[in-house]
């Protein structure tokens, strides 16, 4: 089995690319099952119904998304492998740029929208950096000469990452990323994230409301810089 | 090196085969595209700066020299073989002029000096002029469209240029269109004006999505264009009055009576 691991901001087009290459996959009989992680809503697992793959939806509530998609990946493998399925594809909440949930072997994919400013590349995280494809979305909607500086932003942070420039509407660029999903690698039975997640062990974790610092216990980081550990 | 490249026709918006199966365009050719509002002229450029591999809506598929193109033909900007005017008014980049200009020189491997030139160019295309420190954001209309033009025409300079409606910003659109069509090119112009479209060598006609017929200027169309080219100078001439607030006081339009009484 592959995994493709989705991730990217709220409505940079990750659904919209991943139901173009859907299509492109099923149109060469390779099956795949599709799960949606977010945190309190989304519509986004009807419109994979409709590509006819079996859809499994993942509300993390209380828990950070990212880190519920983490630490659910083995049941969302063995559901895929029950379906028979070629593929896994994990579409993430995407709130958060500094957790990246891909595994050693999964394709990670991070979609970005090319009109979020030509510095977007720079300002997120791991996402980018650790990802193997960077598809680039909604270039239509810039001048040529905007595209070409994004694609030079993305390559500072990520000089592996290969770029695909799609198009979420048309599907331009979609075959091109199911091509790369052909040639992801097997996932393996103990999987291992490229990249730690940052620390959040604090008392904001566990609920506290309380915003002055008095209140707070854990691994914090005053806004000088200085972090450290206050507890017991 | 580019001879040729060649389009090869899809499918229209109805899903129904593309009338035109192939176009191929050489070296040296202006092509107009032509066709009603939504009628697929932008997507069929936006095909063609993508060197589509029956890839969109449209699935068409573009040759080079009758061969496809590599990834890298088609993505590296240093490579790049397509400079695009695209039909977008606005930059939505959040920077100075100057600093996106060097950004795209530096992308297109071209010389950071060539940021002053470019800025120099736009201003003999516009009015009010635009200046290194400028944030892009806030230039006009007008003032971007320049911009965008004077980009193509030195930073992008391709051996195929696709233009999209150089005509509705108010820029000096014959200048424009001189800038960015060098020697040796191949050119395309995406447009609703006459004046335009009869400039070009042919024209391809879209319809509902689809490529429907291809028109050769004829030799009476390109006799026509002289004159349209005469009325042109005269509505720039008077624009020009209108803009600096002088009121117009006669109109000198002997020319076209004289070649019509002339036939009579
Ligand atoms: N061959 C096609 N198949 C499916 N959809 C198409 C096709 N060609 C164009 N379209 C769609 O039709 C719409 C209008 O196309 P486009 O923007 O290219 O029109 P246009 O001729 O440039 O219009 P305008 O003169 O207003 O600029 C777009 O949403 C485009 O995606
Ligand atoms: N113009 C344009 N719109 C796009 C493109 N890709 C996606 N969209 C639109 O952007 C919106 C958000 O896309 P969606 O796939 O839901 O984003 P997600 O939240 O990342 O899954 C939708 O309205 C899409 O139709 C693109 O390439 N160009
Ligand atoms: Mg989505
Ligand atoms: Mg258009």
């Amino acid at each position: 089995m592959k995994m493709v691991i989705v991730a990217g901001t709220p409505g940079s087009g990750k659904t919209a690319v991943l139901i173009h290459a859907l299509k492109s996959l099923k149109l060469k009989n390779l099956k795949s099952s599709v799960v949606k992680i977010d945190c309190l809503y989304t519509d986004d697992d009807k419109k994979f119904a409709k590509v006819g793959v079996p859809v499994k939806l993942g509300l993390s509530m209380d828990m950070c998304p990212d880190h519920y998609a983490i630490y659910n990946l083995e049941d969302m493998l063995s559901w895929a492998h029950s379906n028979d399925s070629d593929y896994l594809m994990v579409e993430t909440a995407g709130l958060c740029h500094r957790c990246a949930p891909y595994t050693i072997n999964s394709l990670g994919v991070c979609v970005i929208d090319a009109t979020s400013g030509p510095n977007t590349p720079l300002k997120v995280g791991p996402f980018l950096s650790t990802a193997d494809i960077a598809v680039v979305t909604k270039g239509d909607m810039i001048s040529q000469a905007e595209r070409e500086i994004f694609r030079e932003k993305i390559l500072e942070v990520n000089p592996e990452a290969k770029i695909i420039e799609a198009n979420g509407l048309s599907g331009q660029g979609c075959l091109e990323l199911a091509d790369e999903m052909m040639k992801a690698k097997e996932v393996s039975e103990e999987e291992e994230l490229r990249h730690s997640a940052p620390l959040a062990v604090c008392t904001l974790c566990v609920g506290e409301t309380k915003v002055n610092k008095k209140h707070h216990r854990g691994i914090l980081r005053r806004i000088d810089g200085f972090e450290s550990y206050k507890g017991e | 090196m580019i001879d040729k490249i060649t389009v090869t026709g899809g499918y229209d918006k109805q899903g129904n085969k593309e009338p035109v199966e192939e176009v191929i365009i050489q070296k040296g050719e202006i092509f107009g595209v032509v066709g009603p509002t939504g009628s697929g002229k932008s997507s069929l450029i936006g095909d063609i700066e993508q060197l589509a591999q029956e890839d969109t809506f449209s699935k068409r598929k573009i040759l080079i020299n009758g061969e496809e193109p590599s990834y890298d033909d088609r993505t590296n900007p240093r490579k790049k073989m397509v400079a695009q005017l695209s039909q977008n008014m606005n930059f939505l980049a959040d920077m100075e002029v100057g600093e996106f200009l060097s950004l795209h020189a530096k992308c297109r491997g071209a010389k950071n000096a060539c940021v002053d030139k470019v800025i120099e160019l736009a201003n003999t295309l516009t009015g009010e002029p635009i200046k290194k420190e400028h944030e892009l954001t806030i230039l006009s209309g007008g003032q971007s469209r320049a911009l965008m033009v004077a980009d193509v025409a030195i930073i992008s300079d391709s051996p195929i240029v696709l233009i999209d409606e150089i005509e509705n910003a108010g820029i000096r659109k014959h200048d424009a269109l001189k800038v960015l069509s060098g020697h040796g090119k191949i050119v395309m112009v995406v447009t609703h004006d006459p004046v335009l479209a009869l400039m070009t060598d042919k024209r391809i006609v879209m319809k509902n999505g689809g490529m429907e017929k291809i028109v050769s200027t004829s030799p009476q169309e390109k006799f026509i264009s002289k004159k349209l080219n005469k009325i042109d100078e005269l509505m720039l001439h008077l624009r020009e009055k209108v803009r600096r607030g002088e009121l117009v006081e006669d109109l000198d339009i002997d020319f076209l009576e004289l070649e019509s009484s002339r036939k009579k």
